[in-house]
């Protein structure tokens, strides 16, 4: 049956300016900037450019105040900018063993060259409401410097690697390009490089409810937190006018470096395993359970038995991507008059039926 | 930085073009306008935003593999005797592109390169080690003094 579904113009139109004067709010108070998004709502943001998979954080701060809010909404328009920009190419891979700490703990090992640094961190503060900040005007905090004693922080799993108690990273090999879930269609298996790509612009609340989900026993994982870094790390390019690369800039990455244990196989000793999560800006709770996560469908290669949906490579990755998932979820708004009016004749017909 | 080929001039270029691309754009703004007898130029490649696929490594020490993206401006100039200048930089600022590509034109004429470096480049570099500094300070006050408590067993 046709269905006309034109004359919702003028009302799509008066929906749009009655949601752009509601994003306003009160007009008596003061409207957001930009930069107060990006300097006080820091994490809102990291949280955009990570899963709208754009480093810039101007740009997330906009989608954040266009969007009312609503990160999902955020990360969705900035999937959709980054479609109308030419890419110039990869960077060469940063390397996080060069970051300029700004955080870095390790919960397996207590003695680490480099020292436990904590940075800027919400642990171990009491999760009182801090009524103080609901008064403007007061003086800027400043933190408290002491010297620095240069004192580098090598990855502490790398030393440890060295004994052979836990896996080394895999070779630094870079004659082949990696794959790249933007340019090619998934294909499952997928190897651990893409799955690493799909899960890094993967939904944090997702993936925390997976990671979650190996912790409580689906798909045990048993880990220990090997290392969570925190800092800005230098990013090379290598234009091909040029020739040879040179530094574009400095972005803040968090990375975690999970330990877990492992029985071992035919082709492997009993060692500690390795999950590996990495979340542009300060994104810890992504990162750790990213790394949770990667161990977890990790699974095949290492002969685990699969019995959970956190080892489920397709189920995982297929699901992980919050602006896809919203997309599917949302359409079932638009109109589905003829779809719904052919299912109730359907219904009508199989009442009939039934009461003859 | 990596890969320079031990080559002294591509080595002194990187050092250039990251102090540039790392500049705080209000700063390079600064020092820009305060430079003087700066040569006409013709834009070779108009200041154009695009992405670069940020690569991270497994384990971060493993395999490459993408990060996500991030925004690049790039610029190429070509003053009137023939030199090229180009700029890659993280971000979105035209107008910081186009400035360091021709100070990239600038800095490989010996005519010009000294008087840049001192008044451009050295500054930024040490603005930016005093930045870094600064940061590692307060860092250093959060690192963790574990001492250990006398067990009472023995």
């Amino acid at each position: 049956m046709y269905v006309a579904v034109k004359g919702g113009e003028r009302a799509i139109d008066n929906a749009h300016g009655l949601m752009a004067e509601d994003r306003r709010g009160d007009p008596e108070v003061a409207e957001l900037t930009i930069p107060q998004i990006r300097e006080q709502m820091k994490l809102a943001v990291d949280r955009v450019m990570t899963e709208g998979s754009v480093f810039d954080r101007d740009l997330a701060a906009l989608a954040i105040k266009q969007a009312r809010g609503d990160l999902i909404e955020a990360a969705f328009l900035i999937r959709a900018y980054r479609t109308t920009l030419t890419r110039f190419g990869a960077s060469l891979p940063v390397d996080t063993g060069k970051m300029k700490i700004d955080r870095r703990i390790s919960a397996a090992f207590k003695d680490i060259p480099g020292g436990q640094v904590l940075g800027p961190t919400f642990d171990y503060t009491h999760r009182l409401l801090d009524f103080k900040l609901a008064a403007e005007g007061g003086e800027a905090p400043m933190a408290l410097p002491v010297d620095a004693d240069g004192e580098t922080a090598p990855h502490v799993l790398d030393l440890l690697a060295a004994e052979g108690l836990v896996e080394t990273p895999g070779m630094a090999n870079d004659d082949a390009a990696p794959a790249d879930i933007t340019r090619e269609a998934p294909e499952y298996p997928m190897d651990r490089e893409a799955r690493l790509q799909s899960l890094a612009r993967g939904d944090e609340g997702y993936l925390l409810a997976l990671a979650y989900s190996t912790q409580r026993g689906y798909g045990r994982t048993h880990p220990f937190a090997g290392e969570i870094r925190l800092g800005r790390v230098s990013v090379e390019f290598m234009p091909e006018e040029l020739g040879f690369p040179v530094e574009i800039g400095e972005i803040e990455l968090t990375e975690c470096n999970m330990i877990n244990q492992f029985k071992g196989s035919k082709a492997m000793p009993p060692q500690f395993t390795r999950g590996y999560g990495v979340a542009f800006g300060h994104g810890e709770r992504k990162a750790m359970a990213m790394a949770l996560v990667d161990r977890s469908l990790r699974s095949e290669e290492l002969g685990e038995e699969i019995t959970a949906p956190a080892q489920d490579q397709e189920f995982v990755l297929s699901h992980c991507d919050n602006v896809q998932a919203t997309g599917f979820l949302e359409h079932l708004k638009l109109p589905h008059y003829v779809d719904f009016q052919s299912e109730l004749e359907l219904v009508r017909r199989m009442r009939g039926e039934a009461a003859e | 930085m990596s890969n320079n080929q031990g080559d002294p001039a591509i080595a002194a270029r990187q050092r250039w073009m990251g102090a540039l691309a790392t500049a705080p754009g209000s700063r390079l703004k600064a020092m820009w306008d305060a430079l003087d007898g700066i040569p006409p130029y013709q834009m070779l490649r108009a200041p154009e935003t695009g992405l670069i696929m940020t690569r991270g490594r497994v384990g971060g020490a493993g395999a490459a593999f993408n990060i996500g993206e991030m925004t690049v401006t790039r610029c190429s100039v070509r003053l009137p005797d023939g030199t090229v200048g180009h700029a890659y930089l993280a971000g979105r600022d035209k107008a910081q592109a186009e400035r360091a590509a021709v100070l990239d034109a600038l800095l490989q004429r010996s005519e010009t390169a000294a008087a840049i470096q001192e008044q451009i480049i050295q500054p930024l570099l040490d603005e930016r080690a005093v930045r870094d500094r600064s940061r590692a300070a307060k860092v250093a006050a959060t690192k963790v003094d574990f001492f250990t408590m006398v067990r009472g067993e023995d």
